[in-house]
């Protein structure tokens, strides 16, 4: 960068355009860039770096209350690993970190592999009116989590579900918000609000294969499958790893679906995902340090999976 | 990222499309058969849309005794919808105001934000440019809903807690958007350009406002959608952060009624008509809006 600006001809801050602008023949001044970037930073050291500091903060302090009801007075002080310890005590909260990981371990690989299979189908020659199918796929993309949980709970309820009519007429017995089936079901409705999205994101690097490479790949005699394979799949990894990671971390907040769901079914406990036990914690127990404590346990875990996956894919493509 | 012209001047698309042309000869066993995979897993994606638009015609009693796939025996659409238009002296709309608020108005600024400070990551060189980049998609990692707690904690420290403020402000941050735009400008902005510019005697905010924003307008489509779409899904955020009914967001107005169905009988009508119009705004701007969607999402991550 050059720095051979006048004196005078300091950066002013970007939005003040007032009088005729001294002659500026280089770049601009160090400030500028800065001054760009100042609202978007400010918001963000707001809305994401102080609550994340907070919370962790929060996570290593206990209140003290004095007095018969706490009312004298009240004093942080600090709990060490406390917080976390009682956190990891409630059984409640081990079991929802279990129950994530299991539906991740299904759930992600069932819907990505599904978009991949949509997202090849659609890219494919043999495809028609790709357009109008990939507006109905993405379509559910436009739904609030909220609203695709109540249609789909009007869907699963015994007494209202035409599909567990129809399912029984043919004698199959459904019943999608049972023990040990509603954490499938919520699988579902993940599944239908994401599928599209994701595929979106693996057309979208499909559609960055160069032609030439298919016109070679046809004149070496390659089917659609040795296509898919040898030439399609190799080149979109990186968005495939993308969607992967995306997932992964949706996964672990899980909260809008099973929470809306819980008001049609009592399978569903108020600890049934980590983020709902840390909500609890909050709003039902008044226990933030507790809450706190889970947050940042989502935090990391969403980090060390998303960090290990990446490691593990990178340590593979070493080794090839 | 490079730009290859294509004589089309319609980009990628264009070229695979031409490329498809060539192929229009498969098998039309073949054809058939995915055209038929691809038109059943339509039904999977429309089922619970197709439901709520007939269920919502239905009265109480035909919900619970007909078909759910079929229409019911009166035909009560219409006394539904104006039913959940006054209920509660029209609360609803009042829902549908505070989400159009909190959606457009949100996107629009965040877009403005983004933009800004992506063009400043892609144009200028300055010291710290790389680490606030990785900061800030170090926080596309953080959950959000690990963030909306403590936020709701620091925000009632200072007033802001239940007020419309504590769940635009948030809304405001699009790391996804910051990504985008300034993988965009690299791209689309020559530096060229800006030197033109700069010899003219624009300053710094002018050619940004003026020649930037324009240039760079296709990605600033796709990082208003998706931040408009992610207001409009909100959930989480509101639930944590309002207490007052008047400011909730259809989200989270249709949870409350939700949450009445045990209660009175008469709210699965209210909750299954007010779904229906909820979705109706934003499955049109899906499908209208289509191309627009695929902006070049993962440009970026191509190169890594």
């Amino acid at each position: 960068m050059t720095t051979t600006t006048r004196p005078h001809s300091d950066p002013t801050r970007p939005e003040r355009r007032s009088g005729p602008p001294p002659k500026r023949r280089f770049k601009a001044g160090a400030l500028t860039p800065w001054g760009f970037l100042a609202p978007f930073l400010g918001l963000f050291v707001l809305c994401f770096v102080l609550p994340i500091l907070y919370a962790v903060h929060q996570s290593f302090v206990q209140v003290r209350r004095h007095g018969l009801f706490g009312e004298l007075d009240r004093e942080s002080v600090f709990a060490g690993f406390g917080n976390y310890a009682r956190a990891l005590d409630q059984d409640a909260f081990v079991d929802s970190i279990g129950r994530v990981l299991l539906f991740g371990i299904i759930q992600v690989p069932v819907m990505l592999g599904f978009a991949l299979a949509l997202a090849l189908l659609l890219e494919s020659a043999s495809a028609k009116w790709p357009g109008f199918f990939r507006a109905m796929y993405f379509m559910p993309y436009g739904v609030p989590g909220v609203v695709a949980t109540l249609l789909w709970g009007f869907l699963y309820v015994p007494g209202l579900s035409p599909i567990v009519d129809v399912a029984g007429l043919v004698g199959i017995e459904l019943d999608p918000l049972g023990d040990g089936t509603v954490l499938w079901s919520i699988a579902n409705i993940i599944t239908w609000l994401f599928i599209g999205y994701n595929m979106l994101i693996l057309i979208a690097q499909l559609k960055t294969i160069p032609s030439e490479l298919y016109e070679s790949a046809r004149i070496d005699g390659a089917g659609p499958f040795q296509l898919a394979r040898h030439v399609q799949l190799p080149l979109i990894r990186p968005a495939l790893v993308l969607t992967t990671i995306f997932s992964i971390i949706g996964t672990l907040q899980l909260f809008a679906e099973p929470q809306i769901l819980a008001g049609f079914t009592a399978t569903i406990d108020s600890a049934y995902t980590p983020n709902m036990a840390a909500y609890n914690s909050a709003f039902t127990d008044n226990d933030y340090n507790v809450a706190a404590a889970q947050s940042v346990i989502v935090a990391l875990t969403a980090f060390v999976l998303s960090f290990g996956f990446l490691w593990s894919v990178n340590r593979k493509d070493r080794q090839r | 990222m490079t730009t290859t012209k294509t004589p089309t001047g319609k980009g990628g698309p264009a070229g695979r499309s031409a490329g498809k042309g060539t192929a229009t000869g498969a098998p039309l066993r073949s054809k058939i058969l995915v055209t038929a995979i691809l038109a059943v897993a339509t039904c999977y994606f429309v089922l619970p849309v197709y439901w709520v638009f007939v269920a919502a015609t239905k009265t109480t009693s035909d919900l619970f005794n007909t078909h759910g796939f079929l229409l019911g025996d009166t035909f009560a659409l219409w006394g539904n919808i104006a039913d959940v238009l006054t209920y509660h002296d029209g609360i609803f709309w009042r829902w549908t105001l505070n989400s159009v608020f909190y959606s457009v108005f949100g996107a629009l600024l965040a877009t403005l934000l983004a933009a800004a400070a992506g063009y400043a990551l892609a144009k200028y060189d300055f010291r710290g440019r790389e680490l606030v980049f990785g900061m800030v998609l170090g926080g596309v990692l953080v959950p959000a809903a690990a963030t909306a707690l403590p936020l709701y904690l620091l925000f009632s420290q200072i007033g802001l807690a239940n007020t419309y403020w504590a769940v635009l402000l948030p809304s405001l941050i699009s790391p996804f958007g910051l990504y985008l735009c300034r993988i965009y400008a690299d791209a689309s902005v020559p530096d060229s350009v800006i030197e033109a510019a700069r010899l003219e005697g624009a300053g710094e905010g002018r050619i940004f406002f003026g020649l930037g924003l324009r240039m760079m307008a296709p990605a600033l489509v796709t990082v208003f959608l998706f931040q408009l779409v992610g207001i409009w899904n909100n959930f989480f955020l509101p639930l944590v952060m309002l207490a007052d009914e008047e400011l909730y967001p259809i989200t989270l107005g249709l949870v409350t009624w939700q949450s009445y169905q045990g209660r009175d009988i008469e709210m699965y009508m209210r909750v299954v008509t007010g779904s229906m119009l909820s979705v109706i705004p934003l499955i049109i701007a899906i499908i209208v809006l289509q191309r627009y969607w695929r902006g070049g999402m993962t440009a970026g991550a191509v190169k890594g």
